[in-house]
């Protein structure tokens, strides 16, 4: 009960809504642009430092671009990212998911026994083994996020399709004479999307702070975009001079990670009592009396008895 | 109509890291019966008595170990793809509890017209009619077809599960505890209901309970099961007036009268329901019978008929 | 009965405080209970009984919950006047409670021995011998058979019923004055009910503890209750002595009650149900709350509350239509 109570956290509300709006309208916001520079302005610091100038409000990298500018785009590449390599995984994983709990048995050990693997992949190797044998690209992020995503999906997909299986529904649609494919889509499905929805948004800050590992490394976005994880990347050299470099996009990271993940535990505690209403047995007499908001309503098709 | 001949269902159980034959659970040991058209079999008997699992083979949810059974003289692994149709047309079920058996992301249309065949030869709009007719059959208004499960009651839900019984024109339901989950002053409707759409459409029962006094308004005749096997069956009138098994009378008296002048001798019971991974020798209830003779340890008593209707288990006939 | 009652309860308010209003749970609720009687309350989900064990015990789940009014006097004292930390030493030592579900009241994580000793030594201050003395006695009241090689077991490893037993041993371990059991049969089976409710009278007549017995099934009421109190919608409706009310039962709703369950003894006998579903607390009908269910309803039960009325020595009905004792033909 507690956690319901809680208030939607207007704080990442409006930070997630701001770095939404950012995305779309970086060319309107952004004073320069993001990818060229000019030498000549190089490692200027922020405007309310000395030598700082208003052009350039907080400061410029060693090519002289604009950190600020290079900041607003960055956001348009992570929530890319973000949303590509989620829906990419998030579609794969639940797929799998719902096969492997509905159908259990074999079919189930072999598809998890792959989720695991996937899971105990270390994404330094994966980098490394990346770095090998390609080029940086977008395409490439996406495939690798999207790899080591997958199987969290799966996992929890299953476990929730467990749990949705039992419920008598599902039986009676069987003896109904429906088939796999129709129970899986109509009754098990739409039970798990609100599962997926949490699981979904509670990974994006996974998402960011991995594409801003990968960017790290150099095998992630292709410089010269403006990837927050490569502006880290390419401040590491003057942390001490011009540490400006890299604290903005750090900021921005933490700021959207922390948002995202204080929304998918809103979400979480919003949207499961739905899912417990579900799994709650009726029972013939609740141990404590269910407050008013768990009672049935019967006044809506009131013809019960005569 | 359904016959069903010895049927075993043996549930393995992981013995952890042992190696070598597992153990299993006799959820059903050996248990014939049949219900005929127009019929009410009222299944009684305690947790871990194999009376659910008996109903998810007929409602072939769970496959037999053992046994046979038949629908219409048919055999039913020998169904072929029309005759499981047919089946699953025939036969539909309402079970306990009416939260779980509702989709809660489902309007009560689609949940009531889920065992309609989708190549039936009926529109959509033939469709919807009898989802409307058998709501109203069940003193449900025509447009709660459009709601979805949490604006109703449990009785109303329960309504609801009923429906979606007899929308297929079904000759037998399943009904596995259908009051049990529902408040007092709600099961004497459903009870009724039940009964009335029997009178009115000429179905055939089988009432799966643990409540004595549910089963017996329902039934018209009576099937006792204990630890996975059947100990008595007969007519419900005589097996209440005069039971034969003590496992029976057990339950039986154990059942509590309406009214505190009838407060009797009741037959307690020692112990507790056997374990089914490894039953006792002999007679399953040997250990908690007060009757019990010293053949009852080793020998296990076959199903004979001892007066007419009436079989029992039991050696003390 | 010429002893000062053990507990008694006057005009008890509990009211739960939601998004969609007041909901009064409990909304004036009176009992009085002797040492070693057995009281049943008995009605429908949602009509308070349990909200108003709760409240005798103050665990009503707050901040949602509150007890709004009235007065709890348990041995001349009035609970609801206690400090938090004099309640918890009124709970578990003089006033016990059995829940429905032995499997949620006892901890999976902790040895029978262990839950049992942890009440004991809380409550009795007992160490060593004395303490493996006390818990053993407590088991074998409850006929818990092998009790020593038993303490060492984790509840999982008992059945339903045992688990039940368990438990209140638990509860009568530190020989408390009163039991609150609240649907403590709901989840065992018929004739282990039967071994757990003789067992319960016969601890009672041992240890003179008395009963506060909630339950939904007139069944068990018949079969073990002294006096019982039928609630609808957060009242008393009607209290009477076991045989009275069920003899003479003169309350509308106890009467359909009654009549709508099926009996063993009964058969096929068709059934008088009840119409319509029980009422939301939080939107409660002016006048007598059963009215809108009632067979038989006159135009002032919609109106005005009812008054109570004696219609019996000790047996109280709160109808318009309760004939006063005496005035019955």
């Amino acid at each position: 009960m507690p956690a319901r109570s809680r208030e939607l956290p207007w704080f990442a509300g409006a930070i997630l809504v701001t770095l939404v709006l950012t995305a779309v309208f970086a060319p309107y916001l952004a004073p320069q642009s993001p990818t060229e520079g000019d030498i000549t302005q190089k490692l200027i610091p922020p405007v309310w430092m000395e030598r700082g100038e208003g052009r350039h409000p907080l400061g410029t990298d060693r090519f002289g671009r604009d950190v600020l500018s290079r900041v607003i785009y960055g956001s348009r590449i992570s929530l890319v990212v973000s949303l590509l390599a989620i829906g990419l995984s998030g579609t794969f994983g639940t797929a799998l998911g719902l096969i492997s709990g509905y159908r259990g048995g074999f079919t189930d050990s072999l598809l998890m026994r792959f989720a695991d693997i996937g899971l105990s992949l270390p994404t330094i190797l994966i980098a490394v083994v990346l770095v090998a044998v390609s080029e940086p690209s977008f395409r490439n992020v996406i495939l690798v996020i999207s790899l080591l995503l997958w199987p969290r999906f799966a996992r929890q997909i299953r476990g929730e399709t467990l749990g949705i299986k039992e419920q008598d529904f599902v039986a009676l649609a069987v003896v109904a004479g429906r088939s796999s494919t129709w129970i899986i889509c109509r009754h098990i499905f739409p039970n798990v999307v609100p599962t997926l929805l949490v699981i979904s948004t509670l990974q994006v800050g996974y998402v960011i702070l991995l594409e801003g590992t990968l960017s790290f490394l150099g095998v992630g976005v292709p410089p010269p975009n403006p990837a927050w994880g490569l502006m880290i990347a390419d401040g590491r050299g003057f942390l001490a001079t011009a540490w400006w470099i890299t604290l903005f996009p750090g900021l921005a990271m933490l700021l959207t990670v922390l948002a995202v993940n204080l929304m998918g535990d809103w979400l979480r505690d919003h949207l499961d009592p739905k899912l417990r209403q579900l799994g709650s047995r009726a029972e013939a007499e609740p141990a404590i009396e269910p407050v008013p908001e768990a009672r049935p309503r019967g006044a809506a098709a009131g013809a019960d008895g005569g | 109509m359904i016959e069903a001949v010895g049927l075993k269902k043996y549930f393995p159980v992981s013995t952890g890291f042992a190696i070598g034959p597992s153990a299993s659970v006799k959820a059903l040991d050996g248990v014939s019966m049949k219900v005929g058209a127009g019929e009410t079999l009222g299944i009684v008997g305690e947790s871990g008595s194999g009376k659910t699992t008996l109903a998810k083979i007929i409602l072939l949810l769970e496959r037999p170990t053992a046994g046979s059974l038949r629908f219409d003289g048919k055999e039913v692994t020998a169904f072929t793809r029309d005759d499981l149709a047919r089946y699953r047309r025939s036969v539909q079920a309402v079970f306990q509890d009416p939260y779980s058996s509702l989709n809660p992301r489902m309007r009560v249309e689609h949940i009531v017209s889920e065992p309609l065949p989708r190549d039936g030869g009926l529109s959509r709009a033939e469709k919807s009619d009898r989802v409307r007719e058998v709501l109203q059959l069940v003193g449900l208004r025509r447009d709660s077809a459009g709601l979805y499960p949490h604006e109703f009651s449990g009785g109303q839900r329960q309504r609801i599960a009923i429906a979606r019984a007899l929308v297929t024109y079904p000759k037998f339901i399943v009904l596995d505890e259908p009051v049990s989950a529902l408040d007092v002053s709600i099961r004497a409707q459903i009870l009724n209901l039940l009964k009335g759409l029997q009178e009115k459409l000429g179905l055939a029962y089988v009432i799966i309970s643990h409540d004595l006094a549910a089963a017996r308004y329902l039934a018209t005749r009576l099937a006792v099961m204990y630890a996975g096997k059947l100990v008595e069956t007969g007519e419900c009138d005589a097996v209440y007036a005069e039971p034969l098994h003590p496992y029976t009378e057990a339950l039986l008296s154990a059942a509590l009268p309406l009214h505190p002048s009838a407060r009797r001798q009741r037959i307690v019971l020692r112990g507790e329901v056997p374990n089914p991974v490894k039953p006792p020798a002999g007679c399953r209830f040997h250990p908690r019978c007060p009757k019990a003779m010293e053949r009852c340890e080793t020998e296990e008593p076959a199903a004979r008929e001892i007066k007419p209707g009436r079989v029992t288990a039991c050696h003390l006939y | 009965m010429a002893a000062a009652p053990l507990l008694v309860v006057e005009d008890l308010k509990t009211h739960f405080f939601t998004r969609r209003g007041v909901t009064k749970a409990v909304d004036g609720v009176s009992f009085t209970l002797h040492a070693g009687e057995t009281l049943a309350l008995v009605g429908e989900s949602g009509c308070g009984k349990s909200v108003t064990c709760l409240s005798l015990v103050r665990l009503v789940p707050e901040p949602a919950g509150r007890i709004v009014g009235g007065r709890i006097l348990f041995e001349g004292e009035d609970l609801l006047t206690k400090s938090p930390g004099e309640m918890r030493r009124v709970r578990g030592k003089k006033i016990a409670m059995v829940l429905q579900d032995p499997m949620t009241s006892l901890n999976p994580a902790l040895t029978i021995g262990t839950q049992v000793s942890e009440v004991v030594r809380l409550h009795q201050g007992l160490r060593g011998s004395a303490l493996r003395e006390r818990v053993l006695g407590a088991l074998g009241r409850l006929r818990i058979s092998a009790a020593d090689t038993r303490l060492g077991q984790y509840p999982h490893q008992f059945s339903g019923g045992m688990r039940q037993r368990v438990s209140s041993a638990i509860g009568l371990s530190c020989e408390p004055r009163l039991l609150i059991a609240d649907e403590p049969t709901t989840s065992l089976d018929v004739t282990i009910q039967a071994q757990y409710l003789d067992l319960l009278k016969e601890v009672q007549a041992a240890a003179g503890v008395a009963i506060i017995l909630v339950t939904h099934d007139f069944g068990i009421v018949a079969a073990i209750a002294d006096r019982v109190a039928v609630m609808y919608a957060g009242r008393i409706v009607e209290t009477g002595t076991t045989l009275e009310v069920f003899s003479n039962p003169s309350h509308p709703y106890t009467r359909a009650l009654l009549r709508c369950l099926p009996d063993v003894g009964l058969g096929r006998q068709q059934l008088v149900e009840i119409g319509g579903q029980p009422p939301d607390l939080a939107r409660l009908p002016a006048g007598c709350p059963f009215a809108p269910r009632c067979p038989e309803r006159q135009s002032i039960c919609e109106e005005q509350s009812p008054p109570t009325v004696s219609v019996g020595s000790g047996h109280l009905a709160e109808c318009w239509a309760a004939k006063a004792a005496g005035t019955r033909a």
